[in-house]
Formats: structure tokens, sequence, C-alpha cells
């Protein structure tokens, strides 16, 4: 196809008009997307994930290598050994036929049945925050690789809340909530300022600033007030019982308050996008930065509370973590989530929502894929590279688009097309 | 080279792009291709130059069935395009653009520049294609940099030259040039293909005009078959009004008035200096000018998107030098800008939305900060019908409408608020003879409510149809205020910048970027 290069030049056609690259990758994951595309490149994921399992299976190849005399236990155990595998990934993270079985002939057992879908949950929920939060910033077309470092800073402030101060749960849990989301608005506040007042590029200082984040947490760890008293580890002091998200099914089930913060944020993202002014102002600014300006609006305005929101959600989505099933800070806190955060936003399509169901995929494949490696041995980097190999698929649309025969999205391509000629 | 295209058909989707089109250009001609936007000129020449691929029909070059799967192959066939967005490299000089891709060498891959050099002097001589070799191409003005495009194209041994609205960025003066050329190389039996939708080119330098709309070739003539009238109505399809008719301007008081006015570009260059101009109630000024001399930042700072270097803005009587677009805006201050795909919409969104783009946090639209989605469809509902958008419904994404229909989006949503003044840009580029129509009675109606009128645009037919009065704007300053009825020769000059009663010719000043 020669549609690509000709692409380039629409809209004005002048290389000084284009957009910044990080705006055109970005229009190129989302609105280039559609929805069938994201569907089709988890199948595909799932698929090559399928691949990977049988030739890296000793069994499945040793049974190929003898093909000649037992073809159908070669074809049987090509299937199976994958069928395993993703049966036990379903099983571990949402609901295993057999424990349901034994809690219904037996009558007990309950929180067996439910303990995956509520692990599932747990995980999914720090994600849900700092995804939506990352959504709403690609959506305002601000690019905000700092989550990482934003839910550091809401971590740092949940935990003082959660430690230093004694009140009544009802009042120490809700400022633990605004400790969290304060902390992490607070440090997006710092790139989405920098950029309006002075340029400077969002990616450089956000990802910058995560390092400073993770070093700020290393110090403070390091002495009073927040290191655990008598330890030498950089280990924090323990939440209070008060700042803790209660559970919401007994205490065996982790699944916790968190959750049904993380889900109602999503909704609430939702909603100010689509209804309220601010939010509109943000689609219009993400859409085209130039007539949203014309029109009247106010970039710098838009930058930075985008880049507040975007912040707010990720510091939420340490604390919820922190409050929900951790109770203290060490070292390393919060793994990779600032960059799964930019993972599910772009699977999510940039959607509140759509990053819920994205969200709740990754932490099924992270839940459920310990569940694979005890029962199966298949090792748990497999749903790594399953969680990764989506992501390149979506960044690829094109080869989804080859791979399925899939006609392009005919209008929005051919207007593409001839606009480069003309103007 | 007789080139033949027969029963061409292109479908994209449902919708076909070309209905069995034929067209036959013959040796030594040159042929006109008329259309609106949208009618499928540049489908075909896609289709033509390798880069679409039809569904039905053939291509016969010489009388010999042909397919380009790439421009490549259209290329060694003689086929040559010049576009309208040129394609060369700012910092090269003209002679290693005119070569690149072809690029003479000695022993070792070394670059032969004398012998393009000396390719470039022996073509520009042969056709009357005055070029300078050394000189570096972002220093031309756009007039020569097209020579330059024609250059690469006849270097690669064109003998079909196909020009796609090559005029749009050309002073009347380039554009005689242009003509010039256009014959000489019609005399040495190369044939031409000029695509446009000016009327009054056509009939200046066709040999045949074959006229399309919507897909399909509605008919064929000669300029001394037809005139402007007859064209547009095959153009468009019905009788269209050539001339705006408009009752004489009943100017009030000043409404927009820009004192001394000095505005910078990115690069610190003065590009608009020393500007005064007053616009009253009730009349339209037209900026004239030669894209590239000023009009775009100027009315880039009249909106606040540029900040003033020194002098003032005054609307209505009330400073807004430094207020910012919002507070523009709301003074009473309508904008249709130049670019509408960039500033004036955004193109994934909806009809309905991009009518409120900057109402859109105010009653009824919006209550404390909550959008009302309902009054924003039904204003919508009422635009489609007031202003002639043609569209299925509000909520159809502007990115799936014609450039006159998009157009009329804009217009729509800066006429229906209380307007004082108006500031429009190249208010018609690129739209079909029945939008332009459109949009002009829309101006003068601004203008008869009361409005002061600024319409910024290189089109003289434009400037002279609907300003009561023209300012001519060359190298960032304005030479001279006059009435349209001193005619297009006078204000064709005054653009090319010779001011009267000045014997050095043009005022001194930077000249702002060539560029599209």
């Amino acid at each position: 196809m020669t549609t690509e290069p000709l692409a380039a030049p629409a809209g004005g056609g002048t290389a000084a008009g284009a957009p910044p690259l990080h705006r055109r990758l970005l229009g190129r994951l989302v609105e280039a997307n559609p929805a069938v595309v994201t569907v089709l490149s988890v199948f595909t994921a799932l698929v090559f994930g399928g691949v990977l399992i049988d030739v890296t299976s000793t069994t499945v190849l040793h049974a190929w290598s003898a093909i000649g005399s037992h073809p159908g236990t070669a074809l049987s155990l090509t299937v199976t050994t994958v069928t395993d595998a993703y049966g036990a990934i379903l099983s571990g993270s949402i609901l295993s036929p057999s424990v349901l079985g034994h809690a219904i002939s037996s009558g007990s057992g309950w929180t067996q049945v439910f303990n995956p879908i509520s692990e599932t949950c747990v995980a999914a929920t720090p994600l849900i925050l700092a995804g939506v939060g990352v959504a709403i910033g690609f959506r305002t077309g601000v690019f905000n690789i700092g989550a990482q470092g934003q839910v550091i800073a809401g971590s740092i402030v949940a935990l003082y809340v959660g430690f230093a101060v004694h009140l009544p749960i009802w009042i120490h849990l809700p400022l633990v909530v605004l400790g969290g989301a304060a902390g992490g608005a607070a440090a997006g506040l710092i790139p989405g300022i920098l950029k309006a007042r002075t340029g400077a590029h969002e990616v450089i200082v956000t990802i910058m600033l995560n390092y400073v984040f993770l070093n700020l947490l290393n110090y403070v760890l390091g002495g009073p007030p927040f290191q655990l008293p008598g330890q030498t580890n950089e280990i924090s002091q323990k939440m209070l019982p008060t700042a803790r998200m209660p559970h919401l099914f007994g205490s065996t089930l982790r699944v916790n308050l968190g959750f049904v913060i993380a889900i109602a944020m999503a909704a609430l993202g939702s909603w100010f996008m689509n209804r309220t002014t601010l939010g509109f102002s943000f689609k219009v600014t993400g859409a085209n930065p130039d007539a949203a300006r014309t029109a009247g609006m106010s970039h710098a305005k838009v930058t930075i509370v985008a880049f507040a929101i975007s912040g707010m959600l990720a510091g939420m989505a340490g604390m919820a973590t922190l409050s929900g099933t951790n109770f203290f800070l060490s070292s390393g806190y919060g793994g990779t989530l600032g960059f799964n955060a930019i993972t599910v936003a772009l699977l999510g399509r940039n959607k509140p929502w759509g990053v819920v169901w994205a969200s709740l995929l990754f932490a099924m494949l992270d839940v459920g894929g310990a569940a694979m490696q005890v029962r199966t041995g298949i090792t748990l980097d497999l749903t790594s590279v399953i969680q990764a190999t989506i992501i390149f698929f979506i960044a690829t649309p094109m080869l989804v688009r080859e791979i399925y025969r899939l006609r392009s999205t005919g209008q929005g391509a051919l207007q593409l097309f001839t606009k480069g000629w003309s103007g | 080279m007789k080139l033949e295209l027969r029963g061409i058909t292109k479908h994209f989707g449902s919708l076909v792009a070309n209905d069995r089109v034929d067209l036959t250009v013959e040796p030594g001609e040159i042929h006109c291709l008329l259309g609106e936007n949208g009618a499928g000129k540049t489908t075909l020449m896609n289709v033509l130059f390798g880069l679409l691929r039809a569904d039905a029909g053939e291509i016969r070059v010489d009388g010999e069935p042909v397919s380009f799967a790439d421009p490549g192959e259209a290329v060694r066939r003689g086929i040559g395009m010049v576009h309208q967005h040129f394609m060369l490299i700012p910092v090269f000089t003209v002679a290693e653009n005119v070569v690149l891709g072809f690029e003479p060498t000695r022993r070792l891959g070394w670059l032969d520049r004398r012998r393009a050099r000396h390719d470039v002097l022996a073509l520009s001589g042969e056709f009357g294609l005055e070029v300078d070799p050394d000189a570096v191409v972002e220093t031309l003005p756009v007039g020569v940099q097209q020579r330059v495009e024609i250059l690469k194209a006849l270097q690669r041994d064109a003998r079909l030259l196909i020009l796609d609205e090559p005029t749009a960025v050309l002073t009347p003066q380039e554009t005689e040039a242009l003509f010039r050329i256009m014959r000489s190389l019609k005399e040495s039996g190369r044939s031409i293909l000029f695509i446009t939708h000016k009327l009054k080119e056509v009939l200046r330098v066709a040999d045949r005009i074959t006229v399309m709309r919507g897909g399909r070739v509605v008919g064929s003539t000669t300029p001394a078959e037809a005139d402007e009238k007859s064209l547009a109505t095959m153009m468009v399809g019905r009788d269209v009004e050539l001339v705006v008719t408009k009752p004489p301007a009943t100017p009030q008081g000043p409404v927009l008035e820009l004192e001394h006015l000095s505005v910078a570009d990115e690069r610190g260059v003065m590009v608009v200096e020393d500007v005064t101009l007053s616009v009253h109630g009730g009349e339209i000024v037209a900026l004239a000018g030669v894209q590239g001399n000023g009009q775009t930042e100027l009315s880039e700072a009249i909106v606040g998107l540029r900040p003033v270097r020194s002098g003032s803005f005054r609307l209505g009587g009330a400073d807004l030098t430094h207020a910012s677009p919002r507070e523009r805006i709301r003074a009473g201050l309508a904008n249709v800008p130049e670019d509408r795909q960039v500033d004036g919409l955004v193109l994934s969104m909806s009809i309905a939305e991009n009518l409120v783009l900057d109402q859109y946090d105010r009653p009824p639209y919006a209550r404390h900060g909550v959008r009302n989605l309902a009054a924003m469809h039904e204003n919508g509902r009422r635009a489609l019908r007031d202003f002639d958008i043609r569209a299925t419904g509000p909520a159809v994404a502007v990115a799936t409408l014609s450039g006159g229909n998009q157009q009329k989006v804009v217009v729509a949503r800066e006429l229906s608020r209380q307007v004082r003044a108006l500031i429009a840009s190249q208010p018609t580029r690129g739209l079909d003879v029945g939008s332009i129509e459109y949009v002009h009675r829309r101006v003068v109606q601004a203008r008869d409510a009361g409005a002061a009128v600024l319409i910024v645009s290189s089109e003289l037919d434009e400037v002279l149809a609907l300003g009561d009065r023209v300012a001519v704007m060359y190298r960032g300053r304005i030479v001279d205020v006059v009435d349209p009825g001193v005619g297009r020769e006078a204000i064709g000059m005054l653009m090319a910048g010779s001011v009267p009663g000045s014997r050095h010719g043009a005022p001194q000043g930077p000249v702002s970027g060539v560029g599209t």
C-alpha cells in the first residue's frame, strides 16, 4: 500500500505544521485503531502465547519428534498443553470449576472459590486508578510517563497520614485517600507547570522525575519519621488499622474498598471527560490544540490541570495498594505500576471504562500466571510475554489488519490519502 | 504525448470517486481539467500517476495500453507531475533539486555538480524558464520554486506535464509568467494537463476543457465555445451567481482599529510593521496581498494568537492589544481562520461539538461546569438548517464533510453569536463555487447587520467582489488603501510591491518565509 507515506503531509502539508512525534504516535496508537483491532490484538497475542508454550514444552517437542509412530499423541499434546495452561490461568484468576464443585458438595470452602477473583480485583485496583489517570492525560495530549513517580509521591503522603495521625476510621481513611490524591497531584503539577510555563517537554521531565521520586522514597525510608524503628533496612512504619481499607467480603478475601474506589474513579473520569466543560476542553485540546487555542481555551490551564488530575489518580493508585494490602512502603515500592498504567491506557483506548477492562485482563494474566506456574510448571514469564505481545500488536495496527485481511478504515484512510494531494 | 483514459472507474467502498471517466489529451495540447473539490479530479490523477489502481478502465500512452504500479513507472513513461505543495528540499540549490533522484555521477559515485548545473541551464534556456541554478531553493519566491518543479519534470524527460492547481500560490504576474512557460512547452510538442477550479484561467490558457462533476465527465468544450457562466453551470450543475450582489455599504463609526501595529514571527523577524488600519461598522475591508506578506501574522495578532510587538488594537473603543483570545471572543470578535482544518475545527469531533467550540462553557450549553448535551444538539440541528450544512445529522464527525460544508460549520459557529467585528482569512480557499457563493452572502449579511468585516484574501476575484475598500499588504506593510473600482491591474501591481509615487519601488522590509 502506498497510503502510509502520503498520509504524512496531510492536513496542511507543511512540515512545520506537523504535530510533534509523540502526538502523532499517540494518534496512530489510539485514533487509527478501531476496537476490532484491539480485540484481535489480544486474540493474536493469546495464539502467539500458545505457540510459545508448545515450542518451549519438552513434552510436546518430544511427542513431535515421534510423530511418525504416534501422530495422535503429538497433536493432542499440542492442544492440551495450551488449554491446560490457559485453563490454569482462568481458574487461577477467576473461578476454578473443581474448587467450586468441592464447595458445593461439601458446603464449605467458599472462600477458596472466590479467592481467585478477589485477587484479580486486588491486582486490578492500582492499574485501573493509574491507568485512568494516564488515559485522561493522553486524551488531553499530555504524555505522562511519570505515573511511576506520582505513585510514589502519593504513597509517601498517604503513608505519613496513615501512621502519624490517630483518628477514627471514618475520618482517618478519607484523609489517607486525600493524602494519596494530593501527593500524586502535586507530583503531577511539576511537569504540568514546567510544560505550560516554559515549554519543557513533559516526556523528558516526567522520566527524570521518576528517578527523583524513586530516590526520594529511598531517602525517606532511611530514617525517621518514616523508617520502622529499630530497623536498618529501608522499610517504613505500618499504617494504623484505622488507615486501612476495609475488606468487602470478610477478612479472608483481600478484595477491599480500594477496588470500589477505583471503579468509582473510572466512572467519575468517564463522566468528567464527557459531561463537564473542563473535560470537553481537555478533549478538544488533545484532538487539536490549535483549534482549542483559537476557540479561546487556555492551553496552559488545560495542561496544568490535566497533569494534576493524571498525577492525582496515579497517587491514588499507590495509596490503594498501600492502604489495601501492603500497609507499609519499602524500597522499590510500586514496581512497574507506572509503566503498566501506560499499557492499560493504550489497551483501553484511553477511555476510562476501556481501562477498567484492560486492567482486569492484565490482572488476570498476572494472578492466573502464578497459578499456571504452580499447576503446569510453565514459567510465569509467559504472561509477561503475552502482555507485551498484546501491546506489540496494538502498536502495529497495520500488521493486525494484514493478518486478518481487514479492510482499512475506508473513510479515514481515504481522506488522509486524498488530503495529501489537494491540501 | 497522446494520453487516453478510457472508462476509468474507482470505488472507495460505496463511494464512486471516478465513474467511467474518458479523457484524451492530444500531443501539444493544454488540456484543462475543471471541477469542484470532490469532483474526482484528484482521484483520477492518482490513478494516472500510479498511486491508485483503477477498478476498471484503461490508460493508453501513444495508443499503447499501460498500467503504472507506482509513480516511478509513470515518470519513466514520460509523465511528470507538479504538485500543489512543492516537493523540494529547501536547503539545496536549484541544480541539486532538479537532479535529485537522477543524479549524474562521476567515477566512484561522486556527484557531477557541473553537469547538473549545465543540464539545468540548458533546460531553462530551451523553455524560457529563468532560474539561477546555484540559488538555494528556500531563498526563491514561490513562483520560481514552481519553475524548479517544472524543470525537475522536464529533466526526467516528461512529455506530459500534470499541473495540480498551480496558480493557487502565485501573484497575478507570476501566473502570467507560468502561462508563458506553459505555451512554450506546448510549442515543443509536450502536453499539459492543467487542473484548476479558476474559470478565468481556464478560458485564457486552455486548448480544450473537460469538466468533471460527481466523479463523471459532464462535458467537454473549448474556450471559444464557453464563457465563465456556462463553465460554472457545468461544474456545479445549476445556475450560479458569480458576482456578489451587495448594496452599497453604510459605514458607521470605526469598530476595529489597528494603530502602528508591529508583529514578529517565531524567529523574531518583524513580519508586520507599523500597520494602521481602521474598519468601520457596516463595511468590508479586503486585505489583499500575495501569501506570505504578513497577512497571516497580522490576523493571528488580531485574534490574540500572536503577541503584538508594538502598537495597539482596539475593538469598539476597548483596548484589547494584550487580551487573550477568549476575551476577544467575548468582546464580539468572530474569526474564520485561514486553515479551517488546523485552527478552525476538531475534525474527529461532531458538528454539534464544533459549533460550540467557543461557547461550550456558557449557558445554555453548560451550567456550573456541567455540559448540557441536549442544548448542544439542538443548536446543531438548528445550524444545519440555518446554514445549509449538508450532513445527515449534528452528531456526524466533521472529518466526513466536504470542504465547503466544513467551512459552513466554521462560519455558522462564528456568526451565530453577537458579532461586532469579523475577521475572515482566505474564507473560500478550496471551496466549490456553490459554497463560495454561500459564504460570500453570509459575509455581506454580517456587514449589513453592522459588523466591521476584515477579509484577508490572496484571490483578487474575492477581494474585488467583497471589499468596500481594499488594503494591499506587501512585505509586512500596508502599501495603500484603495477603492476596488481602481481595477485588477492596479491592485495586482500593488500586490507585487509597486507603490504609486515611489521611484524606488517596493518599501524595504523583511519578507516572511515563502511556503504553502
